[in-house]
């Protein structure tokens, strides 16, 4: 039965896959075809790129309305324009395709769950099933909020590389609990863990574009080639920096409680709350990266790319703790069944 | 999105050239400790310096890995260890790097409590002349109505803005001059609150962990089923006392009893055969003047009593041996526990005979609850659990070493000063033995016997008084870091001006103060129920009219 289970809880995870596959397709075609509708829209009215540039708020009178007169502000920059009218069917494909295959690994991770009689998140392979679907989950959820669509390449791509690896590298038959693991301790740290990488994921994402953004930007103030049209229907480097940011805080956050749930399951379970063992040192090596940067933007001369490159490295270390310090460096938390 | 201009930071980071003498020195030296940018610094450099505490093995986390890197590496082992690499967490340079991170903060915060606490008793700025530079900017205009008095709707709409921002948590201030009135409010004062709560919290974390951790302690020790603990110094296998903590002869007193050790094996699950699934000692806890209370310990159940907390920390095998002179004398009886089980319980175990014989004997062998014969002819053992055990055992004889008063431990053999009597290398085969089996001595010395086996718990009995307070600070961290990210600080203008024919305008503007993404909804928000108040509708295009990728969808 649990065999069985754990059979088609794969088969559900190889059909998402595919899906993701296929949304990270429609995603990249969709970068694509920005590139070429700058170039339209570049040659079509020329001084609405330019006109990004002066993009800041300016205010005009447009209407009355019974008897008080309404200014409403322009807002209307090429980004916008080009962005509405990218709600392209790519995009729409892509979004589609990700929601079915989030679908899917919903239920291959439950399925999982079932299977193990127990939440599935006790293994490497099941930390990676789990992640990856609160990745999505993220993702999808802050869309509701903030239009990140144009990120949908980089989180598809990203989790269908850490299935692949997880699957190929720490797929594991279902097993008990080791009485360590056996506390409730272990839904609320590891879930909260996992919603926080979500969150540092797409902080990272968001602080990658606006690298990009902020080279081309510099790039375009000097006259040079930009390179990367696509570039021109994102938000300026300073939105991207305020998203970043606001994603980052979040995850920032969620890392906090983690870190304490953690000590307090430790205290427990180890009879200490503390003791530097390897994850915790690693626990707290992204913490103070994570506080670095967000020092960082309050300090003079770090605002900007600076920041972003802690963000960047933040994440990184993040990945670095969970699939080398898991699974290479010896410790307490040795639970990745491998 | 810049800082506010009153940003504590903005008015140190003004660092003048440092007037001579020692004085000066000193203040620029402090400025700089405090700043910014050596926080951010610091901070930095604490992360990467915990990168080799990840590395290299740690003398408090892993002490056995420490010894294996020294046999690893013995020409570089004793270079790191003068590096304190050993030791990271304890070392001078990351202690160095933490204080100095402790001292900017102390440096940042008074300043900036000072600051905030003027902040929060000041009035609330005057309102710009131009508020059409403000984030959100509104206006509206009301023509002269005939039959309005418009002297008397400026109060009004005045006093109306007041109240709606007072109701939304502003302290607010009234300003005019000849042509306008204006109300000017601020609030999030609970942002910069958050803040300090946040960082004053971090020093108490670092204090209740230093100071718990010297009026500690935490000891270990082995205890067979049927065996009592007593909480006394004496009684420990080892123990750490913390660096102000009281000697032993206060520890409370109290005892336990372990009446059984229960472990559960996974048995069906084929991919997970012997996996353990469940440890539970059943201990019957007593201390003087209260009855004696039956309860039990698991791995992430500790027991509370007497100020401690007991944990479960491992357990394993007792086998309980009796050694007979060639009379049938015991010289020896009682549980060893074989200690450093594996996956299988393969564990190792020494029994000492100091007296009763015609020497001294050392025993030294291994345990195997279920014991397999390897085609090299090795045992080991395949299942956890007590299947089909064996002990086998190599007999040392000659002097044990522990006449002269020097303690020893009693899990290891010092082997210096004795023979090997049997296994490899003699001609005698080592001893094996099943349970309630007798097997002889070799040379005649006697016998032994395999009584049974019995399992042991491995207790940590730890004492912290400081970890509450631990707790209490990670909650307050926890909390302001919660305040201080997302309670917006801002300011808002409501301006009412009186046009020259006679009719009225009104203005709406905000200033965000840190990040603050939903200043111009919350503009466009007052301006419409301030309206609405005065009876107009505003026709607001949408609240999300300033931030161009902020979507709601429909
Ligand atoms: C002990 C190490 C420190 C840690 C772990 C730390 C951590 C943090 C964190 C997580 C935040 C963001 C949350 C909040 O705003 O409350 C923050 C903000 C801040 N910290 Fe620290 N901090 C430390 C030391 C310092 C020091 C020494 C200073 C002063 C020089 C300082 C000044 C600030 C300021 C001004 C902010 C506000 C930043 C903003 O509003 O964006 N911190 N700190």
């Amino acid at each position: 039965m649990t065999e069985t289970l754990s059979q088609i809880s794969v088969y559900f995870l190889f059909a998402a896959m595919a899906l993701y596959a296929a949304a990270f397709v429609a995603f990249a075609l969709d970068i694509a075809n920005r590139a070429g509708r700058v170039s339209a829209a570049a040659s079509a009215a020329p001084s609405a790129v330019a006109r990004r540039a002066e993009a800041s708020e300016s205010t005009a009178s447009v209407g009355a309305v019974g008897g008080t007169t309404t200014l409403t502000r322009i807002t209307e920059r090429v980004e916008d324009r080009v962005q509405q009218a990218a709600a392209s069917r790519s995009l729409r494909w892509g979004m589609g395709l990700t929601i079915a295959g989030f679908v899917l690994q919903v239920v291959a991770d439950v399925l999982r769950g079932v299977a193990a009689g127990r939440v599935p998140w006790a293994n490497m392979y099941e930390f990676s099933l789990t992640g990856t679907v609160l990745i999505i989950a993220v993702f999808l959820g802050v869309n509701v909020r903030l239009d990140l669509r144009f990120l949908g390449s980089f989180v598809t791509g990203l989790v269908l590389i850490l299935l692949g690896i997880s699957v190929v590298r720490y797929y594991v038959a279902v097993a008990p609990l080791p009485p360590a693991l056996q506390s409730y301790w272990l839904v609320i740290h590891v879930l909260v863990a996992t919603l926080a990488t979500g969150f540092f994921a797409l902080g990272f994402a968001l602080s990658a574009a606006q690298l990009l953004q902020a080279r081309r930007e510099n790039r375009a103030a000097h006259g040079e080639p930009t390179g990367l049209r696509f570039l021109l229907t994102l938000p300026t480097a300073a939105r991207l920096e305020n998203l970043a940011y606001r994603v980052n805080i979040v995850g920032f956050i969620l890392w906090t409680f983690t870190l304490m749930a953690g000590s307090i399951w430790a205290e427990k379970a180890w009879g200490r709350y503390w003791g530097w063992d390897t994850k915790e040192v690693w626990t707290f090596i992204i913490w103070v990266l994570y506080a670095g940067y967000i020092h960082a933007r309050a300090t003079r001369g770090w605002r900007g790319s600076r920041s972003a490159w802690l963000a960047i490295i933040g994440f990184g270390a993040v990945l670095f703790n969970f699939g080398i310090v898991n699974v290479f460096f010896h410790g307490l938390h040795s639970y990745s069944g491998l | 999105m810049s800082r506010p201009s009153d940003h504590y930071e903005s008015s140190a980071q003004t660092i003048t050239e440092p007037q001579l003498g020692l004085k000066g020195w000193l203040r620029w030296f402090w400025r700089q400790l405090t700043s910014m940018r050596t926080a951010l610094f610091l901070l930095l450099l604490l992360a990467v310096a915990a990168v080799p505490g990840s590395i290299v093995p740690q003398r408090g986390a892993d002490p056995n890995g420490v010894v294996q890197y020294f046999n690893d590496h013995p020409s570089l082992a004793p270079v790191l260890d003068k590096l304190q690499l050993f030791d990271v967490f304890s070392s001078v340079w990351f202690s160095a790097i933490y204080l100095l991170l402790f001292i900017s903060l102390i440096g940042c915060i008074i300043p900036r409590t000072k600051h905030h606490l003027d902040a929060v008793r000041a009035k609330p700025p005057r309102t710009p002349a131009r508020l059409s530079r403000m984030v959100g900017y509104r206006t509206y205009t009301l023509p002269a109505a005939p039959e309005a008095e418009p002297s008397g709707a400026r109060p009004a709409a005045i006093e109306h803005a007041r109240t709606l921002l007072r109701s939304s948590g502003y302290r607010v201030a009234l300003f005019q001059d000849a042509r306008s009135q204006s109300v000017s409010g601020e609030r999030g004062y609970l942002r910069e609150t958050g803040n300090l709560v946040f960082h004053t919290a971090l020093l108490g974390i670092l204090l209740a962990v230093g100071l718990g951790g010297g009026f500690g302690y935490s000891g270990q020790k082995i205890v067979v089923e049927g065996q009592t603990f007593v909480n006394a110094l004496v009684n420990y296998d080892s123990f750490n006392p913390g660096r102000f903590a009281t000697r032993g002869d206060q520890l409370s007193p109290y005892s336990l009893t372990l009446d059984s050790l229960k472990v559960a094996y996974e048995t069906k699950n084929t991919n997970a055969i012997g996996q353990p699934l469940d440890y539970t000692a059943n201990v019957t806890a007593r201390k003087p003047g209260t009855a004696a209370t039956n309860t039990r310990i698991k791995v992430n159940e500790p027991l509370d009593i007497g100020g401690t907390n007991v944990y479960l920390l491992g357990n394993g095998y007792a086998p309980v041996v009796t050694v007979r002179d060639p009379s049938g004398q015991v010289a020896f009886t009682g549980a060893v526990p074989f200690v450093q089980p594996d996956v299988n319980n393969t564990s190792i175990g020494v029994i000492k005979v100091p007296d009763g014989l015609r020497q001294q004997l050392g025993l030294q062998g291994f345990f195997y609850p279920t014991k397999h014969q390897l085609p090299t002819g090795a045992y080991t053992s395949i299942f956890p659990g007590l299947r089909d055990p064996m002990l086998s055992l190599i007999v040392y004889g000659g002097d044990l070493g522990i006449d002269n008063g020097v303690p020893k431990s009693v899990y290891t053999l010092d082997t210096d000063h004795l023979t090997q009597l049997d296994g490899m290398g003699t001609d005698q085969p080592a001893l094996q033995l099943a349970p309630g089996k007798t097997v002889e001595l070799p040379n005649g010395l006697g016998t032994i016997t395999l009584d049974g086996v019995k399992r042991y718990a491995s207790l940590s009995i730890n004492h912290d008084p400081a970890q509450g307070w631990v707790l209490v600070f990670a909650l307050c961290v926890l909390g302001g870091l919660l305040t201080s990210l997302f309670v917006p600080r801002r300011r808002m203008w409501v301006k009412v001006i009186d046009e020259a024919d006679g009719g009225l305008r009104f203005e709406y503007a905000g200033l965000a103060r840190g990040d603050d993404p939903g200043l111009d909804a919350a503009v466009a928000t007052l301006a419409q129920r301030h309206l609405a108040a005065l009876g107009f509708a505003t026709g607001d295009p949408g609240v999300d009219a300033g931030s161009s990728t902020s979507r709601r969808k429909a």
